[in-house]
């Protein structure tokens, strides 16, 4: 057998960041020539291994060796790589989106005349890079705005390949891509391996990755826990998952008494939404319910349209096109905003606390009552003592870690910011109680607590939906659980028999 | 030793707030000396209130405008505008005063309704459909003032809006009684209110100041009113401006404080996302700020032309560049979400004492823009460092 040769090898990376472990001893490494797949769950290190080949995470805070084409780098930024022929196309793509494309293309390393930008040479060019990638009959003088998502991918992998790329570096290329447009960069991908291009791919869809990679490596909790290489058929699905989920399931959950209760609080049928500037379809067709007393889990990879849900039905602040039929307490509702929700009784605890969970300027007190102020208000005018003594009834009932209510949000932890959320939703008094990865970013302690109150919760007869990546919990917690991939259901397990292989492979659907 | 610890805590607590009145005190004191007191004299500082009135309203508008992320440089050419047209009501209509207020103020409410439409449900900037709106309302000033000129308002009831006083009913050796009257009813009100909210307090067990705390805050607060009337009563005594800007004041700042709508404006300011997913229909309060914010500028529009006792083609200009840079040196922050009302008022008051100041001591107009721009720029400095401390 020949040898095999690297292009990149990496050696022993292990990355830390204050508190956690990122990267542990991982090693990986990539043939000449290739399509290399790179798989994991949310969180598992992926994207970081790869901020850390390219300069992202400069040499100095890893430790462990980038071997590219033999010999040791050390790269001090992106530039630096780049130069070293890396490129790295993100979820979000880098673009310009009020620039034409050939603007794009030579964004950062213009062709120039003197030193005068050679426009003329640009656009030439730009018409030869755009050939490479299959856009042979765009108009390199189209604004970057007026292309479809997957027209920029290839724009933006144009570019990477002016700059004579050797190894090329996709994060999740395909997730936004309808099934054309994905297919088409798969055909790309193929074809850039046989001028010699090596490329490295992140993906969750597992079909995929059996369709087109030449070796896989999974990572689990910032470790290398497999590699599988076609050479030998070892890429398989069952394998890929099982390598993938295979993390212990901690004892963290506390026990809840069950009650059973028929009664349905929230029911959506046949529920569709797209954007309604773009017009993409970002739900299909999705039917779902919860009953009294009963914690739903709703897994799912990011980016598989469940923050979109819960934003749909609590209100639609994005709004998006919608149809369906959704029922609250029996009665069928078409919700105008937030504030219909609420007084229907549907809270909604959001997965990012900064960007439109809480007022950060703010306290304690305020952000606690922000959504129903009606209640301690009369003919308008807000009754403050009432307020201070339900931000003290919630600080001490949640047990939020601060010397008064007056406490900025700014200077508490995490978990003492989830808590203050849930604290401002328990006081809207719902029925449903949506809580969108409630627990993420926050330690062990406050993540039991959290169980812990959920379980007070459903027990006195709440319902709750929880949307979360992280398998454990999901499983720990849930009476029944939905995986949601690419905007649709694909399957309902329910907690007894359900497994994280199980719940991996309909995610990954 | 406690109250000592109490006061630096107090201090501490509110440094933002307490800086401006200490800043406009030191300014004040500064002059004083300057002037050999001519500026603390009670015909001055009579006056300087009285020149400060249309701009200290358009502050407190603007205040809300800023807090919820927003700017309104319109503002100044409405108040032109719609001063022209109250002075036209008056002569050429002899329209009632009453009637004539009424009809501006709800014009003005009007326009802000039509801006506020067009930021909050057309999604423009509100920069640019206020630059639009100063453009457009100029050329209306002009327009309603081209056949005319300069239009003499000769109503004289209309005119002591501007320059009359609360009338006097008696005096002690000259001293405006009225004005005393009044002064000391606010004294025990303000004292009522402080003892009403901290029984409230009490009755709920919370934390309130210590006995000494409190007596030397309602001593302070008491003297500080009582200082005030007794220099305005020591020339004409309240003038029907300081009436209006305090009533202003009280209204704007209740709501603020003490309303849902308030709450709902700071949130928004705080954070536009988390306040729409809180339930907050955040275009509409928005629209009732960018309205509020031009019926103020209509009263704005009233107080100027009844103290110029006429309406002028130039009426207006720049008026919104000293609102915002009131609510500025007052500290609202530009990010959104903090500023008062009182806080505003007192930076229209800094701005305001130094120009009078420097004009009493004869410094030259040029040394005044660049000093008033310095001062700007250090009272924003000193609002983002004390704000940037960590409690």
């Amino acid at each position: 057998m020949a040898m095999k040769e690297y292009i990149l090898k990496m050696n022993n990376i292990t990355k830390v960041f204050p508190g956690v472990k990122a990267l542990d001893n991982v090693n990986f490494q990539v043939e000449n020539g290739e399509i290399h797949c790179l798989v994991g769950e949310n969180g598992a290190g992926k994207s970081t291994l790869m901020k850390v080949l390219s300069g992202v995470y400069p040499f100095g805070e890893y430790s462990g060796d980038i071997i590219l084409d033999g010999s040791v780098r050390k790269f001090a930024g992106i530039s630096d790589s780049e130069k070293a022929g890396i490129a790295i196309i993100y979820q979000e793509l880098a673009l310009v989106p009020e620039m034409t494309v050939y603007e794009n293309i030579y964004l950062g390393h213009e062709i120039k005349k003197g030193r005068l930008i050679d426009w003329n040479e640009t656009i030439l060019q730009a018409g030869e890079a755009l050939k490479k990638v299959r856009l042979n009959n765009l108009n390199p003088a189209t604004k970057v705005k007026d292309l479809g998502v997957g027209k920029r991918q290839l724009v933006e992998i144009a570019k990477a390949l002016s700059k004579n790329v050797k190894l090329l570096i996709l994060d999740e290329p395909t997730a936004a891509l309808n099934e054309d447009d994905s297919e088409n960069l798969l055909e790309l991908l193929r074809e850039l391996k046989e001028h010699g291009v090596t490329s490295i791919m992140i993906s969750h869809k597992i079909k995929e990755v059996i369709e087109i990679a030449d070796n896989v490596t999974v990572l689990r909790d910032g470790r290398t826990v497999a590699s599988m290489s076609a050479r030998d058929g070892g890429i398989l699905e069952g394998n890929i998952i099982k390598h993938m989920v295979g993390r212990e399931i901690e004892n963290i959950y506390p026990k809840r008494n069950v009650q059973k209760y028929e009664e349905k609080t929230l029911e959506v049928n046949n529920w569709n939404a797209c954007d309604s500037k773009t017009g993409r379809e970002i739900l299909k067709d999705m039917s779902f319910f919860v009953k009294k007393g009963e914690i739903v889990g709703i897994a799912g990879l990011m980016g598989a349209g469940r923050t979109e849900l819960a934003h749909s039905i609590f209100g639609n602040p994005d709004e998006y096109k919608i149809s369906g039929d959704l029922y609250v307490m029996g009665q069928k509702k078409h919700f105008r905003g937030p504030h219909e929700a609420i007084k229907a009784g549907v809270a909604y605890v959001t997965e990012d606390r900064k960007g439109n969970g809480l007022i950060l300027i703010s306290d304690i007190k305020t952000n606690i009552t922000i959504a129903n102020l009606k209640a301690l208000a009369k003919q308008g005018i807000v009754n403050e003592n009432e307020e201070v003594k339900t931000a003290n009834y919630y600080k001490g009932s949640l047990d939020i870690k601060a010397p008064s209510i007056e406490q900025k949000l700014e200077n508490l932890s995490g978990g003492n910011q989830q808590k203050v959320s849930l604290g401002k939703w328990l006081y809207v008094k719902p029925k449903v109680l949506i809580l969108d990865e409630p627990t993420r970013g926050i330690d062990v302690g406050a993540k039991y607590e959290i169980y812990t109150l959920m379980n007070r919760l459903v027990e006195d007869g709440m319902s709750i939906i929880m949307i979360s990546s992280e398998l454990p919990e999901i499983m720990g917690m849930s009476d029944r659980i939905y995986v949601v991939s690419d905007g649709r259901i694909t399957g309902e397990l329910p907690a007894e028999g359900a497994t994280q292989e199980k719940i991996m492979e309909m995610a990954t659907n | 030793m406690g109250i000592v610890n109490e006061a630096r805590d107090l201090i501490k607590k509110n440094i933002r707030e307490y800086g401006m009145y200490i800043a406009l005190v030191v300014i004040m004191l500064t002059f004083s000396m300057a002037t050999d007191g001519l500026f603390m004299s009670s015909r001055n500082i009579s006056n300087l209130i009285n020149q400060t009135g249309y701009i200290a309203v358009l502050a407190v508008g603007m205040t809300l405008i800023i807090v919820i992320r927003h700017i309104d440089l319109s503002v100044g050419y409405i108040a032109g505008f719609l001063g022209a047209i109250a002075a036209i009501l008056l002569t050429k209509y002899a329209m009632p005063v009453w009637i004539t207020i009424a009809v501006v103020l709800v014009l003005g409410a009007s326009i802000g309704i039509i801006i506020g439409f067009l930021v909050t449900k057309m999604s423009i900037p509100s920069f640019v459909v206020t630059l639009a709106g100063m453009q457009v309302f100029r050329g209306a000033l002009l327009r309603v003032t081209s056949s005319t000129g300069t239009i003499i308002v000769p109503n004289a009831d209309f005119n002591a809006i501007g320059n009359g006083y609360i009338p006097k009913l008696f005096s002690i050796n000259g001293v405006h009684g009225l004005t005393l009257v009044l002064g000391a009813a606010a004294i025990v009100l303000y004292i009522l209110a402080e003892f009403n909210n901290r029984n409230n307090k009490l009755k709920y067990g919370f934390e309130v100041l210590s006995n000494v705390m409190f007596t030397v805050k309602l001593l302070f607060v008491s003297l500080v009113i009582g200082y005030i009337t007794w220099i305005l009563a020591g020339y004409n005594g309240f003038s029907w401006t300081v009436v209006v800007v305090i009533i202003v004041v009280l209204v704007y700042n209740f709501i603020t404080e003490k309303t849902v709508l308030g709450r709902h404006i700071y949130a928004i300011g705080g954070n536009p996302d988390a306040a729409k997913l809180s339930g907050i229909n955040v275009n509409r309060v928005s629209m009732i700020v960018f309205s509020s914010m031009s019926m103020l500028a209509a009263l704005s529009g009233i107080l100027y032309t009844a103290r110029l006792q006429s309406a002028t083609t130039t009426a207006g200009l720049a008026f919104e560049l000293d609102a915002i840079a009131a609510a500025y040196v007052g500290g609202a922050s530009a990010a959104g979400g903090a500023g008062k009302v009182t806080g505003s008022i007192i930076g229209a008051f800094v701005m305001a004492s130094l120009t009078n100041g420097m004009n009493l001591m004869g410094v030259d107009i040029s040394y005044q823009y660049i000093i008033r721009g310095a001062v700007l720029v250090a009272a924003v400095i000193f609002d983002v460092k004390t704000r940037n401390k960590k409690a």
